[in-house]
């Protein structure tokens, strides 16, 4: 560093030294960034990417389809069933498949929904801190009060499992984290003067929402949409696995593990059977590890710490 | 033992720190002699490397930083040839350490007296019951209050000044050869400032201590130390007794350390008012109020400086002038016309005319902006420029504040902190308008830096004829670029005239304790206030 | 201390420390009041044909009409609740609605003789796995907040970051295939009664203690390890070593007193969690106990069951939260000395 001076001796303000970071594309910063991910960042995003690939061609990746039923039930591995056939005679390679589209579908689909109740709400709550926020953050105390899949269970159990309610019942009762940690940023940010400047300006509300406040949480969101994604693939893979959560025929990890359980004594005569329930559930496991590597990584990125919950 | 032993001696000290994947050096090769009651100070900016070198002459280096040169002898051992056992029996014994936060740095589960004596009776230097014995007389040395009973308090249970001496205390519970004061005051008010700066230096010298005082405030250290080291960027600048360097400092830049004293304002005509503030009462929430009756006239075109300590609702009054904080009681009269209390009942023109610059530019800034769009939304959104007329105004606001088109597409983390300030003082000028409330804009700075601010917003004060409220704890500040002065206390305003009238005695009592605890650039200063405090 | 003086019209100096606890205790009696409403009102919510759905399509008009009527469907919903509330506080949850059928043969039973066994396996269960799972967590994140970026953390680390991302499942059948069917260790079907004796209890309930101590072991240590290292970052911890004071007595003088609360809700999290964990693995392992009972209930949507399931598991996460905020506000030098 260096004295801020001008040629001819006297204190100039331009010329104090700072770190001016080089001016890039948005490309050349992706690949700047990516290049100094560690292993594990790289395999959670090749794991990542394999997962949407077949599960946007399943139906040309897949041999047969997703309910197809064969005459022959516990086919054992072969050429024509590469795992087999199930209790039914369908076959598993291709409901492995089909189950890649329909689990994380559903999955993502009550994470967006999820982050748009909660996400909304809390920003709402964080600006206005009025009676709006003293309600909603009560009433998110008292639904976060009960373990989320016991509630679950209990609305299922009132409502009924279909894929429509099952989205809707954890979506919200996901949004109760989202709206808590949204609102928890956000009040970071709302406290901040250049906040205050912008009231003191005169911006409307939706300017400072969107121009001041949403930029400044958005790493934080983001990193908190891929756990959220986690907990609720995992959530609804357990409600599946219970036979609560996504129904036959359609073809779901969980409900596949449930549905080929009983192939686990059989180890000691035919390994490859006792393999087919770990199958897809060592499916969801990698998807998770996958997504939990890249937000540990993105949140390494963005701010050098790791939220540890 | 003669008082010219040498009890510290570092040699071409280097420091490296990690940061940003790598390793920067910290300390470049620093060295310091130390005798036997002896006291350095160490001055020098942020990021100086200051208390790095401090708890350096511990043998200590922060996590994230490593010694890689030189060597450290404190009376004949080399502490960096030391393991942690053997520099463990050193700490707390022979070296202590005083923090700059004592609330931090006290634990908050322990008694004040068992923190105290804890080194000392860990080490084995006294018993249970000598040490405390002493630590009250050690109480009493530091004039603090109830000494035999404070010790039984925990830490939250007692102020931030007496906490200071209470760590002050147990820094000499042991009796060490060496003290490390780390920015003891920095975090105090000046009236409590001089309470703990005397109690320092008088159990220093009663014990005959060495000590190292670490500070960023060359008048504090001229009371302190015998000698004084300024150091910049890891470097020493310049080394010399106390005196001499006060007299006569040989480098430049240990000139610009003092450079806002050098500003000077000429007194100004009399002139009508642009804002009156009519008996306002304020408080936040149903509680305690924080203005109580408060009268101002700030004068057109001139700078009326708003003084007082920290909860005197100083910067409370800043508030209810711009509406954040709607007034109790009372009104506020802009041009004639009274302002509506609150900020959503306020006209677009209202808003436009009454600017704002804060004490932080770091917060004040949306770091994902760019200058472009920080100082490009106020002449759009009152003005209505978009685009090219937009960018042609950006930019001479730029040069108004001696930057140039370099800067446009620069983020706030781009910008050196007198930079940021400058940012913020261009988006304040980008709404044109007649009056900006300057809340410490330049405490969060540097010396040098502040010296340029102030100087530029005087000259845009002349060239523009805008009205400036400024905020500030900062006498010297004071004393360079207001006209008025408003001095406040618990919410009241004790006294307001003229700069010239109010630094003239008669004082009311609490305006002659503010001005008179503001340390002055005379090592006697402390000494004189200590005699005719008492007399 | 404003809630006695409303009571008792006079000035009575309470600890500030009691008063917070009690605000403590009332809320958590709130938060259960509230909960018992939520799920009180789930027979609200249900569709009008329900009483056709219990019963089978053959049955009567009369018949259905008389099981509404001792539902009690014909009341206010308020009169209702009360008298639910009263039955519940004194361990009446009414009658399942399996073993109905059209005919009005009424072979239902009593929800509280449903639970009541079960609700003593998991409590065994649970506990078994807590006995292993909270020291074992406590000393992996513990030791490996204080030998922190050692190789010993980084592989305790990754090793967890992976275990927290398997269903409970996979882990159970993980378990099942290598001490079950491939070494026959252990049981696959853990199969108890009030009759089995306790070590024999034990030996069959291990598998499942076993998947769920996995799964609580890696949150709870990772939470535990981060816990430390924030309190670590004090200064007042940095101001003790400049104090020459052993590693040793750093920690247990200086970090340990302000490490409780922190610990003790890691601890209250994860056994809540364990609550909802031992619903998975009690399935899988065929494990008599009360989340096996609650799924079954869901699926046959026999609502009384899963009302009493619901008001357990929720009242148990509920005290355990409460436990722990009790616990730190108790241990709050700032509270328990206050000014």
């Amino acid at each position: 560093m260096n004295t801020p001076t001008t040629p001819n001796g006297g204190y100039s303000a331009a010329n104090e030294v700072t770190m001016v970071k080089a001016r890039r594309t948005f490309v050349q910063n992706l690949w700047r960034t990516l290049k100094t991910a560690p292993p594990t960042a790289w395999f959670g995003m090749l794991v990542i990417f394999l997962y949407l690939f077949v599960a946007f061609f399943a139906p040309l990746l897949a041999p047969h389809g997703q309910a197809e039923v064969f005459p022959m039930a516990y086919a054992p591995w072969s050429d024509e069933f590469r795992l087999g056939t199930d209790a039914l005679g369908r076959d598993v390679f291709s409901r492995l498949i089909y189950g890649a589209r329909n689990t994380i579908g559903i999955a993502v689909a009550t994470t967006f929904l999820a982050f748009l109740i909660g996400g909304s709400l809390g920003l709402m709550a964080a600006i206005s801190r009025n009676w709006l926020d003293q309600v909603l953050s009560r009433f998110v105390d008292v639904l976060m009060a009960i373990p989320s899949l016991i509630f679950a269970l209990m609305l299922l159990s009132i409502f009924g499992s279909s894929a429509f309610n099952l989205i809707c019942i954890i979506a919200v009762l996901d949004a109760t984290r989202v709206f808590r940690l949204t609102r928890a940023v956000a009040l970071n940010v709302v406290v901040m003067d250049y906040v205050e400047a912008a009231k003191l300006r005169g911006e409307g509300l939706v300017w400072i929402m969107r121009r001041e406040i949403l930029p400044n949480i958005m790493p934080p969101l983001v990193a908190e949409f891929g756990l959220r994604f986690c907990f609720v693939f995992l959530t609804i893979a357990a409600l599946s696995f219970l036979g609560l959560g996504i129904q036959p025929p359609t073809a779901d990890w969980g409900s596949m593990v449930r549905e080929n359980a009983g192939l686990i004594q059989f180890a000691e005569y035919d390994l490859t059977a006792a393999l087919t329930p770990m199958i897809p559930a060592a499916a969801i496991a990698l998807l998770t590890v996958a997504v939990n590597f890249v937000v540990d990584w993105f949140l390494h990125q963005t701010s050098g710490l790791r939220d540890e919950h | 033992m003669s008082t010219n032993d040498v009890i510290l001696t570092m040699r071409d000290v280097r420091i490296d720190g990690f940061s940003d994947d790598r390793w920067h050096q910290i300390i470049k090769g620093v060295d310091i002699t130390l005798r036997r009651g002896e006291i350095l100070g160490l001055i020098g900016e942020s990021g100086a490397g200051k208390s790095t070198l401090g708890l350096a002459a511990m043998g200590f280096a922060r996590p994230g930083c490593k010694f890689v040169g030189g060597s450290i002898e404190f009376d004949g051992i080399d502490l960096l040839k030391l393991n942690n056992a053997e520099l463990r029996t050193l700490h707390g014994s022979r070296i202590a350490y005083v923090a700059q936060s004592a609330a931090a740095s006290f634990n908050p589960a322990h008694r004040l007296i068992n923190q105290t004596i804890e080194a000392t009776v860990s080490h084995g230097i006294a018993d249970q019951t000598t040490a405390k014995q002493d630590a009250v007389q050690l109480y009493t040395d530091l004039q603090l209050p109830d000494p035999d009973s404070i010790g039984e308090r925990y830490p939250h249970q007692v102020s931030g000044g007496q906490l200071q001496r209470v760590m002050t205390a147990m820094a000499m519970s042991s009796r060490p050869d060496l003290i490390i004061f780390d920015e003891p005051t920095t975090a105090l008010d000046v009236t409590t400032q001089v309470e703990v700066l005397t109690a320092m230096r008088a159990i220093v010298e009663k014990y005959n201590t060495a000590a190292i005082y670490i500070t960023h405030d060359l008048a504090v250290v001229a009371q302190m130390a015998d000698s004084i080291k300024v150091l910049r960027y890891g470097e020493t600048v310049e080394d010399a007794p106390t005196r001499d360097m006060m007299s006569e400092p040989k480098q430049a830049y240990t000139q610009s350390l003092w450079a806002v004293r050098s500003i000077e304002k000429p007194p100004q005509p009399q002139v009508d008012s642009i804002l009156e503030i009519n008996h306002v009462d304020a408080s936040y929430g149903k509680s305690v109020k924080v203005l109580n009756d408060v009268n101002i006239k700030v004068p057109r075109g001139q700078t009326i400086a708003i003084v007082g300590e920290s909860g005197s609702g100083k910067s409370t009054t800043a508030r209810a002038i711009t509406g954040l904080l709607p007034p109790l009681t009372g009104d506020i009269v802009f041009n004639g016309q009274p302002l509506p209390a609150a900020l959503k009942n306020r006209t677009k023109s209202q808003l436009q005319s009454i600017q704002m610059i804060y004490q932080m530019a770091d917060t004040a800034m949306n770091p994902r902006h760019t200058v472009r769009d920080i100082i490009g939304r106020p002449l759009n959104f009152y003005l209505g420029l978009t685009g090219q007329a937009q960018d042609k105004k950006v930019m001479e606001l730029l040069h108004l504040i001696e930057l140039d088109e370099s800067f446009l597409d620069r983020y706030p983390s781009e910008l050196s902190g007198g930079q940021k300030q400058r940012i913020c003082i261009a988006r304040a000028l980008a709404a044109e308008p007649e009056l900006i409330i300057c809340d410490e804009v330049t405490s969060a700075l540097d010396q040098i830096v502040q010296e340029g601010i102030l100087k530029l917003l005087l000259r845009l004060q002349e060239e523009l004829g805008i009205t400036y409220i400024f905020i500030t704890h900062d006498i010297a500040t004071v004393r360079a670029i207001a006209d008025q002065v408003v001095v406040m206390f618990q919410g009241k305003v004790v006294e307001q005239g003229d700069k010239q009238e109010i630094f003239q005695p008669p004082y009311p009592a609490y305006t002659e304790l503010l001005l008179s605890s503001v340390p002055e650039m005379n090592p006697d200063w402390l000494t004189q206030l200590q005699e005719k405090r008492a007399g | 201390m404003f809630i006695f003086n409303l009571v008792h019209g006079v000035m009575i100096h309470v600890h500030p420390i009691l008063t917070t606890v009690i605000q403590r205790l009332g809320l958590g009696l709130l938060t259960l009041f509230v909960v018992s409403i939520i799920i009180f009102s789930s027979l609200e919510f249900l569709p009008g044909d329900f009483g056709q759905a219990v019963l089978g399509q053959a049955a009567l008009p009369e018949t259905v009409e008389a099981f509404r009527r001792e539902l009690g469907l014909d009341k206010p919903p308020i009169e209702r609740y009360i008298s639910w509330v009263g039955n519940v506080i004194s361990g009446d949850l009414g009658t399942s609605f399996s073993g109905r059928n059209s005919s009005g043969v009424d072979r239902s039973r009593d929800v509280w003789e449903l639970i009541q066994p079960r609700l003593a396996n998991t409590i065994f269960l649970a506990s078994m796995t807590a006995l292993i799972a909270v020291p074992l967590a406590l000393a992996l994140g513990i030791t490996a907040a204080l030998y922190r970026n050692s190789i010993y953390d980084r592989v305790v680390n990754s090793v967890t970051l992976t275990t927290i991302s398997f269903p409970e499942f996979f882990v159970a059948y993980i378990l099942i295939l290598v001490f079950s069917t491939y070494f026959k260790v252990f049981p696959s079907l853990a199969n108890i009664s009030d009759a089995t004796p306790f070590l024999e209890k034990i030996y069959r309930s291990s598998l499942p203690a076993l998947a769920l101590t996995l799964v609580i072991v890696a949150h709870m240590m990772r939470m535990t390890r981060a816990a430390i290292i924030n309190l670590l970052a004090s200064p007042y911890i940095e101001m003790a070593q400049l104090k020459g004071t052993s590693k040793a007595k750093v920690i247990l003088h200086h970090a340990l007193p302000n490490a409780w609360a922190p610990i003790v809700n890691v601890i209250a999290f994860n056994l809540a969690y364990l609550v909802v964990g031992v619903v998975v693995v009690e399935v899988v392992f065929v494990y008599p106990g009360l989340g096996q009972l609650m799924v079954d209930a869901v699926s046959s949507r026999d609502i009384p069951v899963v009302q009493g399931c619901a008001l357990i598991f929720a009242g148990t996460y509920i005290l355990l939260n409460l436990f722990a905020d009790v616990i730190s506000i108790i241990t709050n030098p700032r509270l328990l000395h206050p000014r």
